[in-house]
């Protein structure tokens, strides 16, 4: 009874999130205005977090947050609002670029979708991680210390080169 | 989450009543999430209301004038007064406005700033969910009241809206850097990012040698508590910050075209997050729960805890049916007559009584400085962070990081074993 209930409880907090995910990203997808449209991606990467949230991996689902919401689409929409305001009456979309979009995502979905149906599944009973921040905290200082000085290497190197595009140029 | 769903199927409700216990979790958690986040936001707009009437009568002391003290004794009920007014106020949007927009800022803005309160500590048990990534979270979903913000600048279609709203998403996520960074000094010295962990070992002498604030401490996380201060009052656009909604260029900022109960939302949640910031440093830096003459109460190892002593209580009747469940509860309340249970309840509220009074007082602080200070220009509040804080901070952490190192002879030994 008990598991009924926590496997149905799941499933409705995975059909409630897949809503929102998926409503958002038509709307992101078909908004008139790419204000809307940014917004919208909003509730999708919101919705994300949530799944990460789902699945019991809460350092993924803040870090998802804090980097896609308050990093990526800060910025988004920076961009989008801090360029002419007349773009907002702009037609952001033709036919043509309706069916180069169209195109591209069939693309992808067929490549995904081979990839669904063909990969090597292996039914694992779900583990609850506990302490996943510790045990992520450990594997990057150790075992993966390459990969995680490397990477921030490269956005240092992306900060010193923003640093350098935008500084004061002396005649 | 989980262990707080077995405590309360098997430890309150298993013993009320057996069916009760019965309950599945997701139900059990559902009415929990309900019960509990109905204080919280009852909690969020006292502290609004509070300190509405604390910041205009400080103010009032601070320049020499009276401030609002006609309705109840001292005015003290002018805040209520002033939450009717807006809610029976015309709800006013401008005709240019992008309605679904307009209507959505304020709700945005008010989750965001009620999110942190899941994970902020009260006392040393009384917290919702004392999660692992606990000073990440609280950090994390200001992103949300900064996307609430942004959206609230641009749906009212007015210029004053969109400049307030640009400047402060700009001043909160640069000064986001800064703060990260302060409390991360923190983290290194505590080595958890557990917001409850982090507090409980702060105490030391008579439960006030062992802040993170004080130099003897650690001279790095004293400077970081400055400048995670000041940090806070930037990212809450409280003076001398306050460029956001600079009453001579911009009129009211964001909020400019808001009226009635939605200006509400952003009011309460503008004082729900500069209470956040002041809670955060209070457990980080100023020791949260702890102070003088608390470990007195301080229950001895091995001593029965509240819900030992309920559940001993009530699980002398352990049959089913109405008039036990009744007997149950009776049994429950008996428990109010006995010292055994006030001592630790004392324990917890008087934890809870230095955590809110030391938060109060910052907040107090941050009012003392709005009156005092003048706003400082755009150019000198980037030049602040970027220039000023953030340097500083980093240098916080790697003097922490360094501390912590050469002090913590086990994890040295490690680091000089781990190639080995």
């Amino acid at each position: 009874m008990s598991d009924f209930f926590q496997h149905f409880g799941q499933t409705v907090a995975f059909i409630a999130i897949t809503a929102v995910v998926i409503g958002s990203a038509l709307a992101a997808t078909f908004a008139k205005s790419i204000v809307h449209a940014s917004f919208a991606l909003f509730f999708t990467l919101l919705g994300m977090a949530g799944y990460y949230f789902l699945l019991g991996a809460d350092f993924l689902g803040i870090t998802q947050v804090i980097i896609y919401v308050g990093g990526i689409l800060v910025l988004l929409l920076f961009g989008v609002l801090l360029t002419s305001r007349s773009l907002d009456q702009l037609q952001i979309r033709s036919r043509a670029s309706y069916i180069a979009a169209s195109a591209v995502g069939l693309a992808v979905l067929a490549m995904l979708w081979k990839a669904i149906i063909r990969g090597p599944w292996q039914h694992v009973t779900p583990v609850v991680p506990q302490q996943t921040t510790q045990s992520l905290g450990r594997l990057l200082l150790t075992d993966y210390l390459l990969a995680f000085e490397f990477s921030s290497v490269t956005l240092l190197a992306a900060l010193i080169g923003a640093a350098y595009i935008v500084r004061r140029r002396e005649k | 989450m989980q262990e707080f769903v077995h405590f309360l199927q098997h430890d309150v409700l298993a013993r009320i009543s057996p069916p009760l216990g019965a309950l599945p979790d997701q139900i059990v958690l559902l009415g929990a999430i309900l019960v509990g986040a109905a204080p919280i936001v009852a909690f969020m707009a006292v502290i609004a209301m509070a300190w509405t009437y604390g910041e205009r009568r400080i103010a009032g002391f601070i320049q020499a004038r009276y401030g609002p003290n006609r309705v109840g004794p001292e005015g003290v009920l002018q805040p209520l007064a002033d939450g009717i007014k807006l809610l029976a106020k015309e709800d006013i949007a401008p005709a240019g406005a992008d309605r679904p927009l307009y209507e959505l800022a304020p709700l945005l803005v008010f989750v965001g700033a009620l999110l942190p309160f899941v994970a902020l500590p009260f006392s040393e048990k009384w917290v919702i969910s004392s999660m692992a990534a606990g000073v990440f979270y609280v950090l994390a979903f200001e992103a949300i009241e900064v996307i609430g913000i942004i959206m609230a600048g641009w749906a009212p279609n007015s210029k004053w809206s969109l400049y307030g709203g640009m400047r402060l998403a700009a001043q909160m996520v640069a000064y986001e850097i800064p703060m990260g960074l302060c409390l991360l000094t923190v983290v290194a010295l505590a080595g958890t990012l557990n917001l409850g962990q982090i507090c409980q070992m702060q105490g030391g002498a008579f439960g006030v040698g062992n802040w993170m604030v004080w130099p003897w401490v650690s001279p790095f996380a004293t400077l970081a508590f400055f400048m995670f201060f000041v940090g806070g009052l930037a990212a809450t656009k409280r003076a001398p910050f306050d460029l956001p909604e600079a009453e001579s260029e911009l009129v009211a900022g964001f909020h400019t075209e808001y009226s009635g109960i939605r200006f509400a939302f952003f009011f309460m949640a503008e004082y729900a997050a500069m209470y956040v910031v002041c809670a955060v440093a209070t457990v980080c830096f100023l020791g949260g729960w702890h102070g003088p003459f608390r470990e007195w109460l301080a229950p001895a190892a091995g001593a029965p805890t509240i819900s030992d002593l309920l559940g001993k209580a009530v699980q002398v009747k352990t049959a089913d049916g109405a008039w036990f469940v009744w007997a149950n509860l009776w049994g429950a309340l008996s428990v109010l007559g006995k010292w055994a249970f006030w001592k630790p309840m004392l324990y917890e509220l008087l934890g809870a009584f230095y955590l809110i009074a030391k938060s109060f007082f910052l907040l107090f602080v941050m009012v003392w400085m709005r009156w005092t200070l003048p706003r400082i220009r755009i150019d000198q509040v980037i030049y602040m962070c970027l220039k000023v804080l953030l340097p500083f901070s980093l240098l916080c952490v790697l003097g922490a990081a360094a501390q912590t190192v050469f002090t913590d002879w086990n994890l040295l030994h490690w680091l000089l074993s781990a190639g080995k």
